[in-house]
Formats: structure tokens, C-alpha cells, sequence
């Protein structure tokens, strides 16, 4: 009995011992949880992401920053509670501790306070909602996109450039969507002859274009992310207002996708974002040419910001040695913003949030015809956003 | 006065749009008692095959049909393999069963085409505006109403006035009668259900050059067909085009007119606020309301 005993706890030890060196010797991957919307209408925003954050870690041989890590996506349906359901397996089952990847503000909103409440790190490639950029701003999360009103500050900007007076706004009632007014409104200078919510999964909007027409405006600011924009656009063409009443969007109006299924009715559209294809600067073309190859499909702001993150994540590696344990020494060396950003200039504000520059684009034709969303000006430099000042951090 | 007259004409639009489904829906429901959560999938069906038919071939002529056919042969191949095992089940079975297809469908298409949404260009016949003297409305919006009033008044005329029509009216009230006189229940249980993802085909594939073709998009119209059925009767043909007009006016009336309302008595951003509360819900109030005077909807079709 107590030979067997002994054989077997030594059995054990020599075990231990081997799964000791084991772990020391092949470095185990550095696992980052990715929560993201891949089906329905906004999957796309999401797949974007997802396959920019790859490419990132492709580029870098499997590694980010030098460290090997292993990229664990799931689906949140653009449901709220099944994106917290994955956080929690997340961090529970597979321990992880650094997540990203959520689209949508709704999904955001019930993962990210809980990601923080369990000492995990969330670094944002896309929502940026109000309610976490202000008081409620936190060590641990970081927003490499935007904050959700910069988006519509800089529309606002942008109509006040073009010399617009009279603006009809429309947005869909959630929290995005009145971030998208109030930023808008904070910026333009000019009148508001109309303010209409639709509904998130508004996908006709024949109604809206009547009201649209009746109220005469210089210019529509809208902001319908994914298919319910491009169904918006086509039906603005199709009521014949397109030639009448010009348009000003923030980028999720209209990216590469939405121009693709639009086509040349969006010709004349004013877009403002924070990057853009045709950004000339080294990180930039190495990114798109590595994506063109890759996957040959249009190039979208969200795979942009899928890429930033991923980048942004590998100079914090870098600088830990790729350790996220230590959340502080992460935190430090994530807020240096050590990387080459696809956009250009970029920093992390007081906030953690975003300070950058913002570019007036409109949709062009190309040399062979087709239609491309081309840079114009820089309309705003170096700006961070309108709720850091609330944060205490 | 013109802006009044253009609502009600996009009202009406909306309302044939799901006219076309909720035939389809309580026909099969009607007859079969057979809840299909799957409907939004063959309007889905319908949608993608003839989007994608006309990329390829660059034609919507040639698209109709290839949409009718999809969503017919797919709507029949359903009932064939998994809806006919369901008839004597309860209704939770069926709710599981078609909502498990719904997920099938969703992810076969995701598969098949990805997940960015199609396009579908507007027919260069019907593409621009018209002036109705008053206003200019979307030559295509007017089709829609067109072909939409067009197959309400066909089916009328299959259902009231047709051997096929009598079966079907017989199997919703007399379903063992019908049995018992020796007809194939299986055969007529089949083509109804082909006509009914016909019709939602069509819907599917005149919605194509109007919204975007995408993922989903099946399920966020069911919603507002099963209002539509409800409030018109379950299993009631001529309900479901009450009903669908009902809800279509309703519904576009409260987003066009409610926000200016309110406005007369409270502050801007928050009358427009409320009434995209209120607007969203308008529906559904409105079947609340028709349940409580009528519960068995407008017109039931079993007495």
C-alpha cells in the first residue's frame, strides 16, 4: 500500500516538475478575449474589426509587441446580456484578463462595467459612450476609437465649414443615437429645423424623407450605422432629395461598405472621420496594402480602429514584457501610446480616451468612375472630447 | 395637406409590404395551426435570391421569378422535411422548431454570401419620382402598392372563388370533414405553405431595391406581421389585409406626426424623444387596444 502510495506521489512530483519546465520553457500565448457583433445587420462592423485585429497580429508573426498571443472572438448577436455571458466565460473559464472588441454602445455599456468590476483591462476599438468617458472614466478601460459625440462634433464642425445655416437631424433612440445629436448640436452653429429619432431597427424610412422635404433644411445630418444607413441613403436618392438637400455624416454613415452598396448616389456626400483610406502616411499604406492582399474587400473605419487596438495593445506588451498581471504597469505603458498609428497623430487623453485630429472627406469618383470617399481638409486638430474634463483620473 | 396625402401613401405602401407576409402567416396558421417563426427567413429567401439573380445577370426581370421560385421551393421543402412532423406537437415545439430554422437560415446565408448587406439597383423603369400634382412619390414605392393591392385582390379571388380556395377555407374551419370527404390533406397542407412563402418571396424581393438585403432582415419584420395577424384575426385572410393597412397607417402616422404634435405642447428635444417612445410602441398599443374590444381580432376567421 504505502509502496504504491509513494510511487505514486512520486509519480506526481515528477509530474509537477515537468509541467514546471514545461510552462517556462514554450512560452504560453498572452489570451485576449474579443466580445463582438458578427451576425445581423451590424456584422460586418464587427468582422472589420475582428479581421483587422488578426492581421495586426499576423503582421507581427502570431506575436504582439514580441508576445505570442492567442485571440479568442465570440459573437454577442448585438445583444447586451449575451455579451456579458461571453465576458464572464471569458474571464472566468479561460482566464483571461484583457478584452476588446465590442461594436455597439448597448453591448459596451453591460460588459465593460463588469469586465472593470473584475479587475480585467477593456480597450475599446469602436464604442466610446458617453456614460463611461466622464465620471465614470476608469484605470482600466481604454478607447482607442473615438468617444461616441466626437464623431458628431466634428459632422457639426464640418456643416458650420461648408456654411451650412438650417440642419434637419435624425438618429435612432439609443444611447448612440442622442450621443450623435447632442454632439452635433454642440458644434453646429446654425439652426435645427428638425429632430426626429427613429428606431433602431428602422430599416424604412419613406416617412422621415416626407418630413424631410416639408421642412426644407440647407443640409440632413444622419447617423444610421450599418445597413440601416445604406437603406437611408438609397431611399434618400430614390425621394429626389439627394439633389435638392445635401448631406453631412459622421464615418458610420457611410464607409467603404455603405459607398460599395450605394453606389453613385452618394456622389457629393460631405463624411468626416478620423482616418481614412487614402491617409498618407507609412503605418497607413503598409495596413492597407496588407489588407487588400489579405482579404480584398473594401477597408472600413472599423477595421482601421481594429487595427489601432491591436497595435495599440502590442506597444503596452512591448513595454511590460507581456505581462497584463500588473495592471498599473500596463496601464502606464498603454497610456505612452507607443505605436504608429494608421491615422496619424494619436494620443490618450486625461480620459483615456482619444486626443487626435479630424478630416473632411467627400465622396468623389475616381480615375476609372467608381466612387471613393476622398480626403478633403483637416477641419479639427488635436481634439479629445467634451466629457474628459468630468474625469478625475 | 400634400404632406398628409404622401404619409398615407407610404402608410399604405408599408401596409401591403406586410400584407404579403401576414397572408402567408395566417394562412398557415389558419390551416395547419402551425406557428412559423421562420416566415421572416423565406421573406429572407426571397430577398437574397433575387439580389442575387440580379447581380449576376444584371436583370430584375430575371430576378422575380428567381425569387418567387426560391422562396416557394425552399417554403415547400420546410414543410416537407420539418413542419409536417410538427402538426399534431403543441405549439412551443413548433416555436422551437422554426425558430431553430430561423437560426439554420440565418447562418446558411452568412455562409453563402457573407455577412456584408446587398444591393439591389431599382429597375431603371421605375426608378425616380413622379409628380402626383400635389407631391412627387417614388415611381417604385407606387409599383409596390400596385402589385401589393394587385395579389391581395388574386388571392381574394383563389380563397373565394377557386376548388383550391374552398379547400383552404374548408380545412381553417372543418378540418376533419375535409379528411373525412377523402382529401389529400398532406398535398394541400404542402401548397399552402409554398403560397404562403410565395407571397413572402415577394415581399422579400420588392423589398430588395428598398431597404438593404441583408442578414436578419426577416426577423425584424415578423415582428410587426404578427401585430398585423393578431389584430386581424388569426387564420383570416381578409383580416390580415385590414390589419396590414391598419398597422401601416398607424404606424407611419405616428413617426410623421406625432413629434409635431407634441411639440406644441412641450420643449423641442424632448416631445421629439417621447414621441420615438411612444411611436415605437404605437403598434403594439393598438393591438392591446383591438384584443381588449375584439379578443379574437377584427375578422376571426373561425367565428
Amino acid at each position: 500500500m504505502s509502496v504504491i502510495r509513494k510511487a505514486a506521489m512520486a509519480a506526481a512530483a515528477g509530474m509537477s516538475i515537468l509541467a514546471l519546465t514545461g510552462g517556462a520553457g514554450a512560452q504560453e500565448p498572452l489570451k485576449i478575449g474579443m466580445v463582438t457583433t458578427l451576425s445581423g445587420p451590424g456584422g460586418y462592423l464587427g468582422q472589420d474589426i475582428r479581421d483587422a485585429f488578426n492581421l495586426a497580429v499576423e503582421m507581427g508573426g502570431g506575436k504582439l509587441g514580441g508576445t505570442p498571443v492567442q485571440v479568442l472572438v465570440e459573437d454577442d448577436a448585438l445583444k447586451p446580456g449575451q455579451g456579458k455571458q461571453i465576458a464572464d466565460k471569458f474571464m472566468k473559464t479561460d482566464k483571461v484578463k484583457l478584452l476588446t472588441g465590442i461594436v455597439f454602445s448597448n453591448v459596451a455599456l453591460a460588459v465593460v462595467p463588469d469586465v472593470l468590476d473584475n479587475d480585467g483591462i477593456y480597450v475599446s476599438p469602436n464604442a466610446g459612450p458617453s456614460t463611461l468617458a466622464g465620471k465614470e472614466c476608469h484605470r482600466n478601460y481604454f478607447v482607442v476609437s473615438w468617444q461616441n459625440d466626437s464623431l458628431h462634433e466634428s459632422a457639426g464642425q464640418n456643416a458650420n465649414n461648408l456654411g451650412y445655416k438650417k440642419a434637419f437631424i435624425l438618429a435612432p433612440n439609443y444611447q448612440a443615437g442622442k450621443d450623435a445629436l447632442e454632439g452635433f448640436k454642440r458644434m453646429f452653429k446654425g439652426e435645427i429645423v428638425g429632430e426626429v429619432f427613429t428606431r433602431l431597427d428602422q430599416t424604412d424610412f419613406a416617412a422621415e424623407m416626407a418630413q424631410i422635404r416639408n421642412a426644407k433644411p440647407d443640409v440632413v445630418f444622419q447617423f444610421h450605422p450599418g445597413g440601416a444607413g445604406i437603406a437611408f441613403l438609397r431611399q434618400y436618392q430614390q425621394a429626389g432629395l439627394i439633389e435638392a438637400i445635401p448631406m453631412v455624416v459622421p464615418s458610420p454613415s457611410m464607409d467603404a461598405v455603405t459607398l460599395k452598396a450605394v453606389g453613385a448616389p452618394a456622389l457629393g456626400l460631405n463624411v468626416s472621420a478620423q482616418w481614412n483610406s487614402d491617409f498618407d502616411n507609412p503605418a497607413n499604406k503598409e495596413f492597407v496594402v496588407a489588407w487588400t492582399k489579405k482579404y480584398n474587400r473594401p477597408i472600413t473605419y472599423y477595421a482601421s480602429q481594429g487595427y489601432d487596438t491591436a497595435l495599440a495593445i502590442g506597444a503596452a506588451l512591448k513595454a511590460t514584457g507581456g505581462k497584463v498581471a500588473d495592471a498599473e504597469a500596463f496601464r502606464t505603458a498603454m497610456l505612452k501610446a507607443d505605436f504608429k498609428s494608421v491615422r496619424g497623430n494619436f494620443k490618450f487623453g486625461r480620459n483615456q480616451h482619444p486626443v487626435q485630429d479630424w478630416y473632411s472627406m467627400r465622396v468623389e469618383k475616381d480615375e476609372a468612375g467608381n466612387p471613393i470617399i476622398k480626403t478633403r481638409e483637416k477641419i479639427l486638430s488635436e481634439v479629445g472630447d467634451s466629457y474628459a474634463k468630468d474625469c478625475k483620473l | 395637406m400634400a404632406l398628409l396625402l404622401e404619409q398615407m401613401l407610404n402608410g399604405v405602401q408599408l401596409g401591403v409590404m406586410l400584407f404579403l407576409l401576414a397572408a402567408g402567416l395566417t394562412l398557415i396558421f389558419g390551416i395547419m395551426g402551425v406557428i412559423n417563426l421562420a416566415h421572416g427567413s423565406l421573406y429572407m429567401v426571397g430577398a437574397y435570391a433575387a439580389a442575387f439573380v440580379a447581380q449576376a445577370t444584371g436583370s430584375f426581370l430575371l430576378a422575380i421569378p428567381a425569387g418567387l421560385a426560391a422562396a416557394a421551393l425552399v417554403g415547400m421543402t420546410i414543410e416537407f422535411t420539418v413542419v409536417r412532423r410538427l402538426y399534431a406537437r403543441d405549439h412551443l415545439d413548433q416555436v422551437l422548431a422554426t425558430f431553430g430554422l430561423i437560426l439554420f437560415f440565418n447562418q446558411l446565408v452568412v455562409l453563402m454570401f457573407g455577412r456584408q448587406p446587398m444591393f439591389v439597383q431599382i429597375p431603371p423603369a421605375f426608378a425616380g419620382a413622379i409628380d402626383l400634382g400635389l407631391f412627387s412619390y417614388p415611381v417604385y414605392r407606387l409599383c409596390i402598392i400596385a402589385v401589393g393591392l394587385a395579389t391581395a385582390g388574386a388571392l381574394f379571388w383563389l380563397i373565394q372563388r377557386t376548388r383550391l380556395g374552398m379547400l383552404v377555407r374548408a380545412g381553417a374551419t372543418h378540418r376533419d370533414m375535409v379528411q373525412a370527404l377523402g382529401v389529400d390533406v398532406r398535398l394541400l397542407y404542402t401548397v399552402v405553405f409554398g403560397l404562403g412563402a410565395l407571397l413572402a418571396g415577394l415581399a422579400g424581393l420588392m423589398s430588395g431595391p428598398l431597404l438593404s438585403v441583408q442578414v436578419g432582415m426577416g426577423e425584424q419584420i415578423l415582428i410587426l406581421t404578427f401585430v398585423v395577424v393578431v389584430i386581424g384575426g388569426l387564420g383570416s385572410v381578409s383580416g390580415a389585409f385590414a390589419g396590414a393597412l391598419l398597422v401601416g397607417i398607424v404606424d407611419t402616422s405616428l413617426r410623421a406626426f406625432l413629434p409635431g404634435l407634441l411639440r406644441g405642447i412641450m420643449t423641442g428635444s424632448e416631445a421629439d424623444a417621447l414621441a420615438g417612445g411612444i411611436s415605437a410602441m404605437g403598434v403594439y398599443l393598438l393591438m392591446a387596444i383591438v384584443l381588449l374590444v375584439r379578443p379574437k381580432g377584427l375578422f376571426p376567421a373561425h367565428g
